[in-house]
This record gives C-alpha cells, structure tokens and sequence, in this order.
C-alpha cells in the first residue's frame, strides 16, 4: 500500500536533473520557471509524503511498518544491499517535517536568492539535491543507503556553504565542513564494518535494520560499545558535537536559507535521528550512553558560553544551534529518546524561524546598505538596532522564536526542554548533575537569545545613513517566517506532557520504535523480546520481508509496553519535584531574558564594562575557546609538514637517489675498466639487470 | 571455436593495427584526415567490442570467446586467447578510453600528428594482447609491447624533462619484467619435467605443484614486475614523472590502463601460480598496500603541480586496490576490480581535465589558478563530478569500489582496514584542497579571466566519463555480476590450494588431500 513511496526521492531527483542540465538556458529565457520547477517537485514530494502519514495513521499502532524495496544496490558474496525505503512512525515523522520546512525554506529562498544572476539555477539545484539525499537519509531501511544521505547532505552543505566562493573564506569554509564531515564518516564506517562483521559472525550478514536490531543479541556489549561510540563519532560531525564542532559556526558562511535548512533544521539533526533510529544497539550498552548524554550536556553549555558574546547575527544562532543540539543528545544519552526526537521537531521550527528571520533582517540591511554603497557588515548586531518599527513582521515572529528557544511555559520550546531536562534528572542513566548544566545553559540560553532580540530590533539603529533605506523583505520571505511563527508558537502541543496534564501524543506516536525511553530496562527487555521476535521471524520466513519487520516491530511495541510496566511499577521521583524543577528552569530563564534587558536596554553601560573589566574570559570566549587554533596546532601543521617531509625526503631523498645511484654506480663502475662507456643510462641499467638474472638464474637452476 | 562461431577477440584485438596500417598512407601534413581516421577506427573498435559485453555468460568462471591456435608446436608455444569476468571489464575499459584519447590530443598535439595516432592505435593492440593472453609467452610479448609506443609518447611528445621520465619509465618496467620472464622460463622446464610436456599454456601451468621454497623466489620476481606496474610503495617514483611529462592522452592511458596490468598481472598470474606464496607475502602486501595509500595522499597533499597530485593520487587509489585483492574474499576482490574501473574512469577524467586546463594556460601549477569556476562553469561541473568519484562520495563509481574493498579488508585485516580508512579523508582532504585553489577563491589573475569554457568537443570527450560515474555508482550490480562467478572461482582455488599446500610443508607429503579438499571448501564458503 506504500509501494510509491519512491516518488517522494525520486521527485526532488527530477528536480535536480532538470535545473542541472538546463537550469542556465532555462534561467536565461525565464527566471521564474527555474523557482517554479524547484519547488514543485518539493511541493509533489510533500503531498506524496502527507499521503502516506496519513495512511500510517488509519493503521493500528503495531502494525506501523512496511518496507518497500526498490532495486539491489551493492551486491557481492555475502553483502547484498539494497536501495529500500522503510515507513514507521520515526520516518514519516521525520520526513513530514523536514519536507514540510523544506518546503517553506524554497519558497523563502525565490526572494532571498533573487539578486544572485547566473547562480540562482544553481542554488536551487543544491537545494533539490539536498532534499534528495535528506529524504535518503530518514526514509532508508539499511545503514548503508542511509550513509549514501548522510555523505549526500554533507556533500551539499560542502557546495552551499561555498556558494559564494569568490570569497576565500567561504571556500574554506566549506572545505572544513566537509573535511570533518569526512572524520566523522570515517567513524561511521568503520562501525558499519564492525555491526556487519559482529553479526556475520553469527549468519546474520546485514545491514538492515529490523534484521540487525533484531539479532543485536548476537553482540557482546563490548562489541555493541565500541559500534555505538563510533556511530556517535559519526554524530559529532555531523550533528556539531564537542570535539567535531567546529565546522558549524564557520558554516555560516553559506546563504542563510541553508543555514536554515541545513545547518539548523534538517541536517544537523540527523545524528539525532540515526541514534534514535539505534535506540536498540544504543540501550546494550550503558557506557555508550553515558558518553553521549555527557558530551551532549558538556557541549550545550560550552556552545552557550560563547554564543553570550558573538557579534554576528548569524553566529549568535550558529551557536545556539550547536547548544540545543546537545540537548537532544543529553535526551539521547539518558535514553529519553522521544523526548530527543521531540526536541529535534520544536528546535526545528524555531530555529528555522529564527534563522529565516536573522536572514530577513541581513536581506534588508544590505539592500539599504547596497543602496548607499556602503560595506559595512550585514551581519554585525552592532550595526543594526531599532528594527522593530521598521521590519515589524519580522520582528514578531522572531520574538516567538526567542520565547520559543527560552522555554517559556506555552511556546513549543517549552515543552520539549522542560521534557529532556526532566529526563536528565529522573531517568535511570540520568543525574543531577546533568540537569544542572542543562538548565545553566537553559538561562545563558535565554540571555543570548534576548541579547540579539534586543540589540537587533530595539533602542536606535545604528546603520548610519542606510537606515532609512531599511525596509520589510518580500512576501515570498514573511509568508514562511509567519508559517514557521504559529508552529513555534504552537507545535508544542503535540507532546504536553502527563504532568501537565496533556495525553504526550508524540511520545505515544513514536513508541513503536523507542519504548518509553527507559532504557536500562528496555535492554534486558529488549534482549529477551528481540529473541522471540527473531524466531518469530524465522517461522515466517525471511522471503517476507514485511511480514518479519512486522514481527519484529510488534517485539518492539511488546518491550515498550513491558518497559511501560516496569516504569510504573519503579520507585520514581514524586511529582512535585517535576514541578519543582520545571518552575526553576523556567525561572533561570526568566532571569536570563531579565539580565539582558538590564545588559541591553537599561543600563548599556554595563557589558563594556564587564568586558573590560573580565577581558581574559572575554577574549576567550570571543575568540571561542582558541579551539580552531589549537587544531591548526595540533593536527593541520604537522600534517602538511610530514607530507612534506614524505615528498622531499623519501621520495626524492631516497627511493630516487637510490634508483638513480644504482644507475651512477654502474656507470662508475663501466667507466673504470672503461667497458660499455657509451653515456646512455639505459645501458648501464641493463647491466644491473643482466648481473641479478644472472645470480637469480643460478638459483633457479640450482633449485630444478 | 568459440561461443559466437567468430574469432571476435581477435578482431577487437588486432583491428587498431589496421587502423595504423591505413594512417601510415594518409599525407602527414593532412591532420584534420588523420585526426578523423584515427577517431572512426577508434570508434569502429569500440563498437565491435560491445557484443563482448552482451554475449558474455555470467553464470560460468570458464574463459570465453576462447581462440586456441599451436604457434611453435614443438617449443609448446600457443595462440590462446580468452576473456573472463576479471579480465571484461577492463578491456572494454581500454577500448573505451582510447577514442577519448583520440579526442583529447585533437588540438593538445601538434606536432608528428600521424605517428602519434599511431603510437596510441598500436598501444591499444598491445594493452588488449596482454588482457586476453593465456599463453604465458604470448603474454609476454605483449606485455613488453606496451612499453615501446608508451616510451614514445613520452618520450616524443612529452613535456620539457620527457627523456628522463622516459627512461625512468622504461628502465623501471623492463627492469621487472626481465626477472619475470626468467620465471616463465623456469615454470616452463618444470612442468616438462613433472609432465614430460612442454607448455605456456597458463591453465595447465596452474595446475602445477611447485615445492614452497621455490615458489617463494618465482613469486617474488612476479609480484616485483607487477608491483612495479601497479606501482606499489616504494617502487612507484617513476609514476609522477611519467605523468607529469606524458601527454595528456599517454596519461590517461596510463592511469587508465596500465596501471591496472599490474593488478591484473596479480589476479590473473601470481596469485593462481603461486598460491602458497602469495599468502606468505599478503601481510607485506598488505601492508605496503596500506602505506601507500596513505603515502600516496599525503604527498598529493602538498604538490604544487595538478598533474603530480593526479599522480600521487593514483599511488593512493592503487593501494586499495591491492589491499582488496589480498583481503581473498568476495567484496575485497570484486571491490579491488570494480577499483580498478573506477580509477580508469576518475581519474582519467582527471588528467583530461588538467590537461585542458593546461591546453589554456599552459601551467598546471595550483597557485596559477583560482576562480575558474566563474568563468568555466560547465568545466567546474565535470571537475567536481570527478572530484567526487575520486574521494568515493556515496551515489558515485568510487564509492562502490572503496566500499567493497574496504568491508572485505575489514573481514581478513581489520587493522590494515581502519587505517585505509582514514585513507578516506586524507582523499577529501587533497582533493577538495585542489578544487578550492584552482576552481573556488576571487578570479584575481587577468590571463584566468579570459578563458573559455569547455567546447563541443571536450564535453563529448568529459560526458561519457560523468555519466558512467553516475551509472555505475548506483547500478554496479549490472557489472559486478559478470565478475561473480570468475571471482568466486578464483578464490575457491585459491584458499584450496593454499590449504593444501599448508598440509604439505606440515606432512612433508601430498598425502590426506581429499579431507583438505572438503576443509578447504568449508573455508572458502566462509569468505564469500
């Protein structure tokens, strides 16, 4: 019944050919049609995608899951993989949304875009292509179509990121994106390699994941560590984690609808996914867990700690992005996997927001500044201010964003942080400790946030004279900051929490696949179900695929039910400290919006004056811990000089100078007893030759 | 005769030296004619080809198309020539890429136009004699004849320093092969003495028993010559001059076809000669596989020239190549030969690439560059397809190959595996680094901005190559399953023969073979 669901790839695949091919001719004969056909083929994908979710809705909980396979792929000996898609409540989740913003952000980009002549043909086929290996990425059913997305949208965030690649530092930029991409894949792989030859071991040889998932037994737990850290290698490129970070504030450099899209939305939060995607391998292994919920809380507040003093609209958000990403890997780590997702979904629609609306702001500032042939920085907070009355659409729906991000009771934000920060705390694999450097961040959060709010949109602008020329962005441009604005503003709702009395429709919608997010139950669980539902689908024939994915996602659905049973009947922390701690994080962020309002627009005095007064920690952070520098230390340097030592040393140092000394002493050797001295190397070599068939000759002989 | 009822293999093979025979009439001065001449046979040749691919059986690991002929009779000498799934493949390769050579020299040479058509048609004829050969004679001879009209094209037409590149080249190749030829020689009167039988037939030699100690000094001189070719660390210094000094056409040969005897030379002859040896040496191979690979992209990193990054880059992809080989199972031996098509592919491309540049500039130095991406944009579209092949990105050629070698790696060698690995990003690293010097960065240099995008005929020359990056990175099932069954036999014997062997030097004596058989057999379903 979800057997087209090819089309959904194969619509933004179109989409690409079309631009790719003729895009320049069709951009010189009309403009227009180059949009039209882009965000079109997003347009089908999103209605095929809307189709199908509301398929999977009609179908009862345990049955959500079918696999649709479309041709083999990499076929050798044991390895047989293929191009398969798989729709369950994660994927359609996923897809619903990253199509849906996807979407809004094409439509933005026909007026962001449009005074780029002769590359706007280009953008969008950059666009399509990402939304192609994207949708790869959520919808695939194996590990491997699934890197086939995973480089795929890194390979776009490369040619996005250097869009403009005039300027030197985008093309580095980008470089450096795809460069620690490539780190992150490296880890990626090798834990593929390691999954595929764990379970070879035993005959399962797949990459498939209802199989794999439903023979992790067959893993010891170190085995299932070490591929669980390396997929969370994969992670911190990919999603911006400490220590691979470092490639996304410098992503920026890209058109800021990418920067919405990719670098805020979609892409960076694929991690996420493919984590929430492993829940299975991820609960056999504490250690693994414990690693990313600490890594993900450590990298929250070191991201927030130097977003509170970036001048740049756009790295203020970059940052941010870096930080709430931690989050979801904070939820991740206490096996709060829905909760993850969730705040994967609310960050998208307010960070997109933001971004879209930081890109508005850029969008009007350099028109103004283009009109008064200025060159200033269209980026630097310090040159805007007062944008309120003059961009007044943009402004609004960015304050939702800002009380959204800042977790305010009401805004979708809310909900989704106050459900990780709770889970941090009262989940098996959570601890205090974890709570409080998530609600730390959760307050410098909310001062960055209303840091740029304020110094963007209020007190008097700044620009000079472009400041009159300052003016609202096309409808194309407020049509999807509005869109995003009410699902900010509102998406919360599809998970109120219990304790708010709301039913958590989204945690119950993607129990299927995650169970209640207890997991140290769940991997005892998980163990004895996945069993069953192994030789379940053995009795069923492995011919069937479906009918095996069936089998083994009602196991799943079985163990959330039993994990459900068992968090009932576990002591739990009693209700009023969730409450408790709910009213403390939202009053740290409460006093973090307060501070800046004191910083920003009270007394405007007092940041230059801390700055001067703690300008160690200022530089520090300004200048972002010195981590680029140190890698540029550490790893680049050594690098390019032990190449170099490679080249001049060894290759022409010794393996020449003996190739061509053998030649010299020969010719030495010739010219003494004056024999053969005709000055042509080719001769002297053919003595060498001649004297070692001679030697080995006589071995052979000796040998017959 | 053979399957079709038509000596076809001899047709393709000899057809280009009948298209050098009809060059050698055509007035020297008439360029244009010769030019054209050279492109309709190379054409024609491609074309008659082609049956090859749709008459070929996948299901079976015998040769097909077989041509036996006695040559000498009384020296044991035959014409026996035959293609099967490991060698297809890349003679289609070669007939493939020799009309792009003929296109891309069309303005790039000047000078001694016919001879240089010549060279190439002959080259041809030599590079698909070796790829058929089953007489060890035979390809022998043939495999020596590459060499002369390869040392002309550097040698001749080649940039400012081609004699020494030239020699080097020579010295190096004949150098190797000598020793191999010595080899030949010795199976040669061994298997009269075991058989009573003089032969070359390179089927009947594999069936001989060779005593380990000798097979250790016979596979060395193999495995030196074709390591060589290949060329493996440390023996790959006369790559980047060769390169760096051939034109553009005699580069792409080379990288595209030569390169690949050697790795060929490993599967079709080492190897099944010499089986017990050639699992002593698999840790030194792969090894020195490994090293290169990581070698060969660190030095492409710091190169200042285009071409000698090229170059080095080989030495890298060539190392993946040889470690998928010497991993002995299904995805380690298919990747290596689906590696070897792509490196054919991508960095041929490649060279074609640099060479047009060069056409323009007449400098392949980085730093000459920069921008060229805003004044050549159909250019820079088929640059970062290539680009993307040659650091195997997901959905192209190159990510099939690498995949492929690097999870068979990981099955026999995981050590050596993750470390080819980190190959991986090295290869983004050098290559991206490239892109964005030449292609990315402001358009500063007054002689770049007036260059002019590609023309008809180098899109014709380039698109083939970008669409086959495409096609065979998300169906590489259509090829790989014609390499199924010959590689599937190749390591079915091998892994028997290594076995028993194994029992040999343990017993002292072929003695108990047919409970090694069984074991071996067990052993090889566990490598699939």
């Amino acid at each position: 019944m979800f057997d087209y669901i090819w089309l959904v790839p194969v619509f933004p695949a179109i989409g690409v050919l079309i631009n790719g091919i003729l895009g320049r001719r069709i951009e010189a004969i009309n403009k227009d049609l180059i949009h039209w056909i882009a965000c079109g083929v997003i347009a089908l994908s999103f209605i095929v995608t809307c189709t199908i979710f509301y398929q999977l809705l009609q179908l009862p909980a345990a049955e959500r899951f079918y696999q649709v396979t479309c041709f083999s792929w990499i076929n050798s000996g044991v390895l047989q993989t293929y191009v398969a898609y798989q729709i369950d409540p994660l994927s359609m989740m996923m897809a619903m949304f990253v199509i849906g913003i996807g979407f809004l952000i094409h439509v933005y980009s026909i007026g962001y875009m449009d005074g780029d002549p002769g590359r706007y043909y280009r953008f969008f086929v950059y666009l399509n292509l990402f939304m192609f290996a994207m949708i790869n990425l959520i919808l695939a059913n194996n590990y491997l179509l699934m890197f086939l997305g995973w480089e795929g949208v890194g390979l776009c965030s490369y040619l996005l990121i250097g869009f403009w690649f005039d300027d030197e530092a985008n093309a580095i930029a980008g470089k450096k994106a795809f460069i620690t991409n490539r780190v992150g894949d490296f880890a990626f792989l090798i834990g593929m390699f390691l999954l595929f030859t764990g379970l070879g071991e035993h005959g399962v040889w797949s990459l498939q994941f209802n199989e794999v998932f439903s023979n992790v037994h067959y893993l010891s737990t170190s085995q299932a560590t070490a591929i669980c850290i390396l997929f969370f290698i994969g992670c911190t490129a990919k999603s911006a984690q400490i220590p691979l970070y470092v490639w996304l504030p410098d992503a920026m450099a890209g058109p800021t609808p990418v920067s919405a899209l990719i670098h805020a939305a979609t892409m960076v939060t694929s991690g996420v996914y493919m984590i929430s995607r492993s829940n299975i391998l991820f609960s056999m292994s504490p250690l693994a867990m414990g690693v990313v919920a600490t890594v993900g809380a450590l990298t929250a507040l070191f991201a927030a700690s130097i977003g509170l003093v970036q001048n740049d609209i756009k790295k203020v958000l970059a940052y941010s992005t870096v930080s709430q990403l931690g989050y979801m890997f904070l939820a991740l780590g206490v096996g709060a996997f829905a909760a993850g997702m969730f705040h994967v979904l609310t960050h998208a629609f307010f960070k997109a927001l933001m971004f879209l609306g930081s890109g508005a702001v850029i969008h009007s500032m350099h028109h103004a500044y283009h009109k008064v042939h200025s060159h200033d920085d269209a980026q630097d907070m310090r040159n805007m201010g007062g944008l309120k009355s003059k961009t007044p659409i943009t402004f609004w729906t960015f304050l939702v964003g800002c009380l959204a991000i800042s977790g305010i009771p009401g805004f979708s934000g809310f909900f989704s942080k106050d459900e990780i920060l709770w889970k941090a705390y009262s989940s098996p694999q959570g601890h205090w400790l974890l709570w409080l450097i998530g609600a730390v961040a959760a307050g410098m959060t909310a001062f960055y946030m209303f840091r740029l709010l304020f110094m963007t949109f209020f007190n008097d602008c700044r620009a000079g004279d472009a400041t009159e020329h300052i003016h609202e962005s096309p409808f194309t441009m407020t049509v999807p900051l509005m869109v995003l604005a009410v699902l900010a503003a509102f998406g919360g709702y599809l998970g109120v929490p219990h304790a708010l009395g709301g039913s958590n429709l989204f945690e119950h919608f993607l129990e299927p696949i995650m169970g209640l997010g207890d997991g140290k139950i769940l991997q005892d669980a998980t163990t004895a179900v996945a069993h069953g539902a192994h030789q379940a689908a053995h009795v069923a024939g492995h011919a069937v695929l479906a009918a095996a994915g069936h089998a083994a996602e009602a196991g799943h659905a079985v163990v959330g039910h039993a994990a459900a049973g068992a968090h009932h009947g576990a002591h739990h922390p009693p209700m009023w400290v969730e409450y408790t701690l709910m009213a403390v994080s939202v009053a740290i962020a409460g006093f973090g919006i307060f501070v800046a309002y004191m910083f920003y627009i009270v007394k405007r005095e007092i940041p230059v004056a801390l700055a001067e007064k703690y300008a160690f920690i200022h530089r520090l952070l300004l200048n972002k811990w010195y981590i680029d520098e140190l890698y540029d230390v550490v790893i680049i340097s050594p690098l390019r000089g032990f190449s170099y030592f490679l080249w001049k040393g060894i290759d022409v140092g010794v393996v020449d100078f003996i190739v061509n000394g053998v030649a010299r002493i020969v010719g030495w050797g010739s010219s003494a007893v004056r024999y053969m001295q005709s000055g042509y190397v080719q001769s002297y070599a053919v003595s060498v030759v001649f004297g070692t068939v001679v030697l080995l000759a006589y071995y052979f002989l000796k040998a017959l | 005769m053979n399957e079709l009822g038509f000596p076809i293999i001899s047709l393709v093979t000899f057809f280009p030296i009948f298209g050098a025979l009809i060059l050698m009439f055509i007035d020297k001065e008439a360029k244009d004619t010769i030019r054209g001449t050279a492109m309709v046979f190379a054409m024609i040749e491609f074309f008659i080809s082609l049956p090859l691919i749709f008459a070929f059986q996948s299901g079976t690991a015998d040769m097909q198309f077989v041509e036996r002929y006695a040559w000498v009779k009384s020296a044991g000498l035959s014409y026996f020539i035959g293609l099967d799934g490991i060698s297809l493949w890349i003679f289609m390769l070669t007939t493939f890429l020799t009309p792009i050579c003929v296109l891309c020299s069309w303005t790039y040479i000047q000078k001694r136009v016919k001879e240089f058509m010549i060279c190439l048609l002959l080259l041809e004829t030599a590079m698909l004699g070796a790829l058929v050969s089953l007489d060890l004679i035979l390809f022998y001879i043939f495999w020596e004849l590459m060499l002369i009209p390869m040392y002309f094209l550097i040698g001749v037409w080649g940039g400012d320093n081609r004699i020494y590149a030239a020699v080097k080249f020579f010295i190096y190749t004949a150098a190797g092969s000598v020793f191999m030829l010595l080899s030949i020689l010795f199976l040669y009167y061994f298997n009269h003495k075991l058989t009573g039988v003089y032969t070359f037939d390179l089927l009947e030699l594999y069936k001989l028993n060779i005593p380990v100690s000798t097979q250790f000094w016979l596979c060395l001189t193999f495995f030196v010559s074709f390591a060589i070719k290949v060329p493996m660390f440390p023996l790959h210094t006369w790559l980047p001059d060769a390169h760096v000094q051939a034109p553009t056409a005699g580069s792409v040969i080379l990288a595209g076809v030569l390169l690949k005897m050697g790795t060929y030379g490993f599967m079709r002859f080492a190897i099944p000669l010499f089986p017990y040896a050639s699992n002593q040496f698999t840790p030194i191979i792969a090894t020195l596989a490994v090293v290169g690979i990581i070698y060969g992209a660190l030095v492409a990193l710091i190169q200042p020239d285009m071409k000698k990054l090229v170059a080095y880059s080989s030495v890298s992809h060539l190392g993946y190549v040889m470690l998928g080989i010497f991993a002995f199972n299904m995805q380690g031996v298919e990747g290596g030969l689906y590696q070897m098509l792509n490196h054919g592919i991508s960095t041929g491309a490649l060279f074609l690439i640099v060479g047009m540049l060069y056409e323009r500039r007449h400098t392949r130095m980085i730093k000459d560059f920069g921008g060229i991406a805003k004044v050549m944009p159909v250019f820079a579209t088929f640059f970062m397809i290539m680009t993307l092949s040659s650091i195997a990105v997901p959905g192209t050629n190159g990510f099939v190959g690498e995949f492929l070698i690097l999870v068979g790696a990981f099955r026999s060698m995981p050590v050596h595996a993750v470390f080819a690995t980190s190959g991986a990003i090295l290869g983004a690293l050098y290559m991206l680094w490239m892109y964005q010097r030449v292609m990315f960065q402001p358009l500063d240099k007054e002689e770049n901005k007036v260059l002019k995008d590609l023309n008809a005929r180098e899109i014709v020359t380039l698109l083939p190559l970008a669409i086959l990056v495409f096609v065979m990175g998300f169906f590489p099932g259509y090829f790989i399953n014609k390499m199924d069954a010959s590689c599937e036999h190749f390591l079915k014997t091998y892994h028997q023969q290594v076995a028993m062997y194994e029992l040999q030097v343990e017993e002292g004596s072929p003695a108990k073979l047919a409970s090694v058989m069984a074991e071996s057999h067990l052993k090889s379903t566990l490598t699939d």
